[in-house]
């Protein structure tokens, strides 16, 4: 999945295939960075380290609800206005990007966040938060199944899709319809999820 | 020739396949659901009943949807490999992170292990997932 062929045909109408480069599926350049979260995350968990903690669990939260709500509020809309060839063009640039942003920006938010809530006291039954920490679980648990279980497995479809020598515009349309929908209910998620959390911060 | 009949136009019909997809992510929603329950009741012990169903059931799922994909005939197996071991790498590290966690956080006995059973249906739900929408669309 990481090799990158220097070039592939891609068939022209009309005339000789163009040559077009190749789609690394996971952008290898990005691994080092994800790591370093992993790890930062690890030795907050580990340490206790409330700084570290709470650093992870805002750098993190902040950047998954900001890049779902604009995907899924700003760009989704576009790209269902594109035509297929261009959303195609925009995936290929853009989905290799998520496949390392999203998984590293959401295991730091999660991990800290459980472990933020277990250390003040907002697990607990009795607590005030305690409601708001379950919605906030619901929330993560629809979301999770829209990521991993529909919107991952086409993202990678569609960039597997594009690095055949003749791509199919039409499966490639139909997978990124998907993608279009389920970006606009993870936005809306997100938006339930700045509702929950603000409670949380201020009861 | 219009836009959406572009250089990347090749109408083909694909072909039906079983709900491999939906039971690997049946299996993940059960699971999911199940993690939810344990987590909301932390540091208390869970009703281990009810999570032992939903992780019984998120196995079941798993299994027809490994059975169903064993049975499959015209099925790139090497697409459905190589995208499966790179999946499963990131799924892996996401798992120990939360078994991490968990054992950090005191979680021990018959709670330890069912969160455990259920990290392994999640570890294989999302690349049996993931490499079956890719390796069915694949050409080899």
């Amino acid at each position: 999945m990481t090799d990158t062929v220097e070039r592939s045909a891609l068939a022209s109408p009309g005339g000789p295939p163009a040559d077009r480069p190749k789609i690394q599926v996971v952008p290898l350049k990005g691994l080092p960075i994800s790591a370093f979260a992993v790890v930062l995350v690890i030795v907050a968990i580990a340490g206790n380290w409330e700084w570290a903690l709470v650093f992870c669990h805002v750098v993190g939260g902040g950047l998954w609800t900001g890049i779902d709500l604009f995907v899924g509020l700003v760009i989704g809309p576009i790209l269902g206005r594109l035509s297929i060839p261009a959303r195609a063009e925009f995936s290929a640039r853009f989905m290799p990007k998520m496949v390392i942003i999203m998984p590293t920006v959401v295991m730091m938010t999660l991990a800290t966040g459980f472990q933020i809530a277990r250390k003040m006291g907002n697990l607990y039954a009795n607590s005030p938060n305690h409601p708001w920490l379950i919605a906030s679980f619901c929330v993560v648990g629809v979301m999770a199944v829209i990521a991993l279980g529909i919107l991952e497995p086409a993202n990678i479809a569609v960039l597997f899709e594009m690095n055949k020598p003749v791509p199919n515009g039409e499966r490639i349309g139909r997978l990124m319809k998907r993608f279009i929908y389920t970006a606009g209910i993870t936005g809306l998620m997100q938006i339930a999820t700045l509702i929950i959390m603000t409670r949380v911060a201020t009861q | 020739m219009s836009a959406e009949q572009g250089p990347l136009a090749h109408p083909t019909a694909d072909r039906t396949y079983s709900p491999i997809a939906w039971l690997s992510t049946g299996a993940l929603t059960l699971v999911i659901i199940g993690g939810i329950l344990m987590a909301s009741y932390a540091p208390r012990k869970a009703p281990l009943s009810v999570a032992t169903g939903l992780l019984v059931a998120g196995a079941l799922l798993l299994a027809s949807a490994g059975i169903l994909l064993v049975r499959l005939r015209d099925f790139s197996r090497k697409t459905f490999m190589k995208v499966f071991k790179w999946a499963i790498f990131a799924d892996l590290v996401t798992a120990a992170m939360i078994e991490f966690a968990f054992v950090r956080d005191h979680t021990r006995g018959a709670s330890l292990v069912i969160v455990s059973w259920m990290l392994v249906v999640f570890t294989l739900s999302v690349p049996t997932t993931i490499a079956f929408t890719v390796a069915r669309y694949a050409d080899d």
